[in-house]
């Protein structure tokens, strides 16, 4: 297996910057909070670079330069008001520039008002309940068979061989492309924490709260994401799954789901 | 002067040195016995929380789960935290203080010595608790070194040996820190005002207020979660009216200062070793004491930067990022600072600087991380993934500890008496670098490729990245053992001189190489050392 983890490297290395994407960058995601969210993330990335290319080249110049095996004699500067001032004024600048656009994506990514769709999500040790709350439509999102299967200590299957392992569910949240999904999010026993990458969404599912957070999906597709508050020993076995499907599709979905009664009675 | 000096106190020592075996030890008041004790106790913990990581690494180097249950993967993250943070670096950091501050200072010991010898022999007592849990029913604690609601209501017989140690600890610090604050604010040799005393006092001053102001809270704290656990309170339960948020609330404004804590004394060793081996002032000396005391303030205006997804007003995420992108500023001059004190100098790379340069490259590097976790929106995304974990492991490893490891090598021959072994030191030190570097880096991309932190196995895209970390950690760890072989021979080596190095600036080196027993039994003229720092 240790060889088969150092090809893939070697493979993911070499392969196309599609691959590499995912494995080294934050996803761009598919709603329009998650690609500004990227942007931000990618302005302060390289805003950082361009500072550690500046404070970094100096130190190694200075590393090279001012060493004493080069017989260079010590000066004895030992401040500069002017040099503290601008290195305190460019800084706060620079912040500013950054402050800006976060502090605009966050006031929208806190606008959860006029929601087509709300969808009650309760953690619960260890699995996601979710619960529509215009259709009669609740049910248990717990980790799929092939991943319990492999999990245990030596169970014998290798996770390779396991599609999506730890990261497929038996009945993943279904919503429709482009509609405004609320999730109402809270917890029945300690807190969870709901997260799915590629809507840039992370809320805390604490008992006793609900908490309201929202995303626009403007592709379909299965979207993954994990349980990111620890919350016991099998934390990392209560993935999420999100099915974003053509609006004809979800409203079929849910017909069926209404009459087949594949709804799980709760206590909600 | 000096030797006169020098001979005045080895008559001394011979009427009130060191009692012989064990009691010399357990009944020390001498700072410079607790000092050597902290530092090996710090050693000890940071080899029991270093094994732990492995076993973490271990398990996380392929997916699958082939070594430990989630339950114990959860103990081991759970402890590694608690034993580093409060068992290797901290005390690491005490240790250092009780050396070498009345030596700075021109102090003939600390304040309060026999409050001394207590607030260390605390230390082993609540952390032989706290390792005891290990063999517990239900297990070590599981919950995280956060210890939040209501989880770690879920641990079993351990929890309240996990909170009363907790206590011991926050005890311990306590009085650590006063013992500090006395010394340095009343014992300073008579004409060394406190803008001129030596940055690293300055830095551990700033420290031991922090200490104060914020264990008091975590004991408050832990109090509430055992009163809920056995007296039927409701503090954080919210089937009985509490809040379990309340919880992170109280523990991150214990826990935001805890991080500078574990930083501040860092930039002060830091700031101490660059100038010695650039051969020049250090730069900005007041504002480095500016930039120290601004960051503590920040520290405790600045702690639901944790917590930006536990459902706050979007106004308390505002003022949360705006706060926290603030502390870029002092640390940003820190940084600069440091470099203007390389910058014309004339420079040697003995082991210690070797450690501070690395210092300031890799403490740079989770800072810029660190600015990208203050940016709210973009905190949503990294919160709790792995990207978390390599910013802070980036603060405290090639931060705190190799600051810890720079003044070990640095003030090892005033300890001691003799040269370490040069090139054990540097050997030591590639490696570290080296691992570190192998260990942490890839961590960010496991993080932005979307893996949580604290879980036991892992979707199988993530399997490269956690092999090279985890072949990087049994470096890093190995690596260490290169310390200890120095540490062991360290009086093999050369007789040192008294200064040492070539041009170190400071009181501690006016006195002999060892330091005798006692120093400084009648007031030093400090403006001597002093006018170095002009």
């Amino acid at each position: 297996m240790i060889r088969k983890s150092l090809l893939s490297l070697l493979g993911t290395l070499w392969a196309g910057a599609a691959s590499a994407d995912w494995a080294l960058n934050m996803p761009r995601g598919v709603t329009e909070l998650s690609a500004e969210t990227y942007d931000l993330h990618m302005m302060v990335f390289w805003w950082c670079v361009w500072i550690g290319v500046v404070v970094f080249g100096v130190m190694i110049i200075s590393l090279v330069k001012h060493r004493k095996s080069r017989g260079v004699e010590p000066a004895t500067f030992s401040h500069s008001t002017t040099a503290e001032v601008v290195w305190t004024i460019i800084p706060v600048v620079i912040l500013l520039v950054m402050a800006v656009p976060a502090a605009e994506t966050m006031i929208r990514l806190e606008d959860s008002r006029n929601p087509d769709i709300s969808v009650v999500v309760t953690g619960y040790q260890w699995k996601w309940h979710y619960r529509y709350q215009d259709e009669d439509i609740a049910f248990y999102s717990s980790l799929d068979r092939p991943s319990v299967e492999a999990r245990p200590k030596n169970s014998g299957i290798d996770p390779f061989d396991v599609e999506n392992f730890l990261l497929e569910v038996d009945r993943p949240l279904v919503v429709p492309k482009g509609a405004k999904v609320r999730l109402l999010i809270t917890s029945n026993d300690v807190v969870h924490s709901w997260w799915v990458p590629d809507l840039a969404i992370k809320k805390d599912a604490v008992p006793g709260i609900i908490n309201e957070t929202w995303f626009r999906a403007e592709q379909t597709g299965t979207f993954r994401g994990q349980c990111t508050e620890l919350c016991g020993k099998d934390h990392g076995y209560m993935p999420i799954v999100v099915e974003v499907v053509e609006p004809d599709a979800y409203i079929a979905w849910v017909e069926t789901h209404q009459q087949t009664g594949e709804r799980v009675a709760t206590s909600q | 002067m000096t030797t006169a000096v020098a001979e005045a106190q080895d008559a001394h020592d011979e009427h009130h040195g060191p009692d012989k075996g064990i009691r010399r030890w357990l009944f020390t008041t001498n700072h410079k016995d607790i000092g050597t004790l902290y530092l090996v106790f710090s050693l000890i913990m940071f080899f029991i929380g270093g094994a732990m990581a492995l076993v973490i690494r271990t398990e996380l180097m392929q997916p699958g789960l082939q070594f430990v249950h989630p339950e114990f993967f959860n103990s081991m993250t759970t402890m590694h935290a608690l034993i580093m943070v409060f068992g290797a670096v901290m005390p690491a950091f005490v240790g250092l203080a009780n050396w070498m501050i009345p030596m700075m200072i021109g102090a003939p010991d600390m304040a309060l010595p026999r409050m001394n010898n207590w607030s260390f022999w605390i230390l082993p007592v609540a952390f032989g608790i706290l390792l005891s849990t290990l063999f517990m029913e239900g297990g070590a604690p599981a919950a995280g070194w956060t210890m939040y609601p209501p989880l770690v209501l879920q641990t079993g017989d351990a929890f309240p040996f996990l909170i009363f140690s907790v206590h011991l600890m926050g005890i311990s610090s306590i009085m650590g820190a006063i013992n500090i604050i006395v010394t340095i604010l009343n014992m300073r040799a008579p004409d060394m005002w406190l803008l001129k005393m030596p940055i690293f006092v300055w830095c551990w001053l700033i420290t031991a207020y922090l200490l104060i102001a914020v264990m008091p809270v975590l004991a408050g704290a832990v109090t509430m979660l055992l009163t809920d656990q056995f007296f039927g309170t409701s503090f954080f339960l919210a089937a009985g009216g509490g809040d379990p948020v309340m919880f992170q609330h109280i523990f991150w404004f214990f826990g935001h200062p805890e991080v500078y804590i574990m930083i501040l004394p860092a930039f002060g060793v830091v700031s101490e070793i660059i100038p010695t081996f650039s051969r020049k002032p250090l730069f900005g000396h007041d504002s480095m004491v500016y930039a120290a005391s601004s960051i503590a303030f920040l520290s405790f205006i600045v702690w639901a930067h944790h917590m930006f997804t536990v459902g706050m007003p979007l106004s308390g995420q505002m003022f949360f990022m705006f706060a926290t992108m603030l502390i870029a500023v002092p640390t940003g001059v820190k940084v600069f600072n440091w470099v203007a004190t390389m910058w014309r100098g004339s420079m040697t790379f003995e082991t210690p600087m070797l450690f501070a340069l690395a210092f300031v490259f890799l403490f740079t590097i989770g800072g810029f991380s660190g600015l990208m976790l203050a940016i709210a929106p973009a905190d949503i995304q990294y919160h709790d993934t792995y990207f978390v974990v390599a910013h802070f492991h980036y603060v405290l490893v090639p931060g705190s500890i190799f600051a810890v490891m720079a003044g070990a090598y640095y003030w090892l021959p005033k300890w001691t008496g003799h040269m370490y072994n040069e090139s054990l030191g540097k050997l030591h030190f590639w490696l570290s670098t080296i691992f570190v570097n192998v260990t942490f880096f890839p961590m960010h991309f496991l993080g932005l490729a979307g893996m949580p932190r604290r879980i036991p196995d892992y979707s199988t895209q993530f399997a490269d990245f956690n092999m090279i970390a985890s072949i990087g950690a049994l470096g890093f760890g190995f690596s260490q053992l290169i310390f200890v072989w120095v540490l062991l021979t360290a009086k093999k080596g050369a007789k040192a001189t008294d200064r040492v190095w070539e041009a170190p600036k400071g009181l501690e080196w006016t006195v002999p190489s060892p330091a005798p027993y006692h120093t400084f039994d009648t007031p030093p003229k400090a403006r001597i050392a002093q006018e170095a720092f002009e």
